[in-house]
């Protein structure tokens, strides 16, 4: 199994440089430069030229990706860039003066908690309700769950978002409209601080993550259904209650593990998907998460972010996916990696 | 003759199911006995109900889209229609077991063979841990597993087709059932490990003195295995005798029919086997009059109309026909 992990942590390099390399080329094959515009005024020639020079924009594509990847100094030229092999993403050229290090650092907690507890929200009301539909398959219960199920993954957020905040926030008052409770520094560079972990904190959570979590929770619980639908029809289902035991036993102990393969499955993209950040649920309450910079970033034309960001992106998807692949072989022990 | 207690008493078993196609007709009104520690074969083609009857009398079928109907289904004398679900499953597991056809697919895969045989232990006989898992090993041990106590850690797919079923049979007997229920158990294994495993439920059977009712088409297996066979012909039992009556003196054109299919070891080699002409019924239709007239040999037109009774014909041989097939005439 170790080795297994540290193969396929190998295997990522490959990947992860060309998703790299293609994001980088084809950004740079769009029309349009990252210094077209400065505000609605269109900037002069020369100072367009400058800035691409003090950029390096004006290399040859070639030697940009090179510098990106492995630095200035070691292609002999003088520049800001220490390369992607020391960590570094390289500057904004939007935000001037930022790196895009520093507006990950500022931006991604943010997106990582709201994502993790929107993930969780997905697991822990999903899978519930879809084993109980199963359970009681064609009852109205069944058919309740279905129906909310269906109805929530159509909802797109960007109308469940403002519904939510007009019920809850605006004619309750129960939580507040906007804002994420959690503010720099964070602990271990990702988590709120222990002081600002408090009732305030989860007040402002709860809509965003309800916002983002449904629809998931509402795919989770489609996919548990059915795939437990499935495994209660097989043999070794009809053998557990041969045993005489109880129809509860039999769902928990011998079918749901059987289930869960699959929704485990979909739970990998998920993850990567939820805690990189949502551009819709941020905007609406007014978080500063990561996910407006995948949209932003693109229409500005801010080559290092969108590169930052896709490649981030990129990590946490494969790394969820080795975790469910991993988790596919404590599943199902016919599954081993040796 | 029969001194041995009545264990297990069906009397007018049908079963339905409900289907997009209409009713399925799976089990027509079988009604038989079964004394403590006797074996019977029930045989008959696929589809001739022998294996739902048997889900009826465990309550094992979705009830819906199934239906059970019977006027009792007794077990030592207590009528399992009338229990309470919670009741049923203190019989099950417990007083009477099963083991089923697929060893491939009967045993959970993501659990280990020695959960899986400690389970009913646990649940009906209230066993520790440590109890439970010593004789759990005991039990691989008795159906022939050898390192039983390492093998309890394994799982299912870490098991051969024939170990698989072995670890089967250890679950069923684990609580010492009254009855072993044996649903084609040898129908998806190779002909040695087939032969194998019916030593091992026949020695086991001697030694726990259980009784056991062997489901299968396999002619062969029942001969060497049973005392008395039910054959099953279309959800209905069409004979029921003693074992070597029914093979020295088939009564029903049914039963004479499928032993003329057998390959015999006296046979003339390049003998071309004899086969039953026409298909079973189709299930979806309301039985009207005997079941096997459309492929009969015998058949007369009272056949067509109405469907005979089981009847006696001589002490311990029922016979549901109208006619003597000896002479081809009515009774």
């Amino acid at each position: 199994m170790f080795r297994y992990i540290i193969r396929r942590i190998l295997q990522f390099i490959p990947v992860l440089l060309a998703v790299t390399f293609f994001t980088f080329v084809m950004m740079r094959a769009i029309p349009g430069g990252p210094f077209d515009f400065a505000g609605d005024r269109s900037l002069p020639p020369q100072v367009v030229a400058n800035l691409n020079a003090r950029y390096h924009l004006d290399w040859p594509m070639w030697k940009q990706f090179l510098s990106y990847v492995v630095g200035d100094e070691m292609l002999g030229e003088e520049g800001s860039s220490r390369g992607l092999i020391r960590g570094d993403l390289g500057l904004s050229l939007r935000y001037r003066g930022q790196s895009v290090n520093d507006i990950i650092a500022t931006t991604l907690p943010v997106s990582a908690q709201l994502g993790f507890m929107a993930l969780l929200l997905a697991l822990f009301i999903g899978i519930p309700m879809g084993t109980i539909a199963a359970l009681k398959q064609n009852t109205w219960i069944d058919y309740t769950s279905t129906f909310a199920a269906v109805a929530f993954l159509s909802i797109p957020n960007l109308v469940l978002a403002p519904i939510l905040i007009w019920i809850f926030a605006l004619k309750l008052g129960w939580f507040p409209v906007a804002t994420w409770g959690a503010k720099p520094p964070y602990l271990w560079g990702f988590l709120p601080s222990l002081e600002q972990m408090n009732i305030d904190y989860f007040k402002h959570a709860v809509l965003p993550v309800f916002a983002l979590g449904t629809s998931s929770a509402a795919g989770i619980a489609r996919l548990t259904r059915a795939s437990l639908l499935q495994v209660v029809n097989e043999d070794y289902i009809r053998t557990a209650r041969s045993k005489g035991l109880r129809e509860r036993t039999v769902i928990i102990v011998h079918a749901l593990k059987n289930s869960l393969i699959p929704v485990v499955t979909i739970i990998g993209p998920a993850f990567a998907a939820l805690v990189t950040g949502t551009f819709v649920v941020e905007l609406i309450f007014g978080l500063n998460g990561m996910g407006k910079h995948f949209v932003n970033s693109i229409g500005n034309r801010d080559y290092s972010i969108i590169t930052g960001v896709t490649l981030l992106y990129a990590i946490v998807l494969v790394i969820a996916n080795l975790l469910v692949d991993i988790s596919y072989a404590w599943l199902d022990p016919r599954i081993r990696f040796d | 003759m029969e001194d041995r207690e009545v264990i297990l008493d069906i009397q007018d078993l049908r079963t339905r199911f409900a289907t997009n196609e209409g009713l399925v007709h799976a089990v027509n009104g079988i009604s038989y006995q079964l004394h403590a520690g006797e074996t019977l074969g029930i045989v008959g083609e696929s589809g001739c109900g022998k294996s739902v009857s048997m889900l009826s009398v465990m309550r094992l079928l979705q009830v819906p889209p199934a239906k059970i109907l019977a006027d009792a289904i007794k077990f030592k004398g207590e009528d399992l229609m009338l229990i309470p679900r919670s009741e049923m499953r203190r019989v099950r597991g417990n007083e009477i077991a099963m083991i089923f056809q697929d060893p491939m697919t009967s045993l959970n895969p993501v659990l280990t063979v020695g959960f899986q045989i400690k389970e009913p232990l646990k649940l009906h006989m209230g066993l520790s841990d440590e109890d439970a898992t010593e004789r759990a090993a005991e039990l691989l041990t008795l159906v022939e597993i050898p390192d039983a106590e390492l093998r309890l850690n394994d799982y299912p797919h870490q098991f051969s087709g024939g170990m698989r079923q072995r670890a089967m049979v250890a679950i069923a007997l684990a609580c010492n059932p009254t009855l072993l229920i044996a649903d084609e158990p040898t129908t998806a294994l190779d002909v040695t490990i087939q032969a194998q495993l019916v030593d091992l439920v026949k020695q086991l059977q001697h030694e726990l003195g259980m009784a056991l009712i062997w489901i299968t088409h396999d002619l062969g297996v029942v001969a060497g295995l049973a005392e008395r066979v039910i054959v099953m012909y279309a959800g209905f039992v069409v004979e029921d005798a003693l074992v070597d009556d029914l093979y020295g003196n088939p009564r029903h054109p049914y039963t004479a029919a499928l032993l003329r299919s057998l390959p015999r070891m006296d046979g003339r080699s390049g003998e071309v086997l004899e086969v039953i002409e026409g298909l079973p019924p189709d299930l979806l239709d309301e039985p009207v009059g005997c079941p096997f007239a459309p492929r009969c040999s015998f058949v007369k037109d009272k056949c067509r109309e109405q469907n005979p009774l089981l009847e006696e014909f001589a002490p311990q041989h029922n016979v549901a026909c109208w006619i003597d097939i000896n002479t081809g005439e009515f009774k």
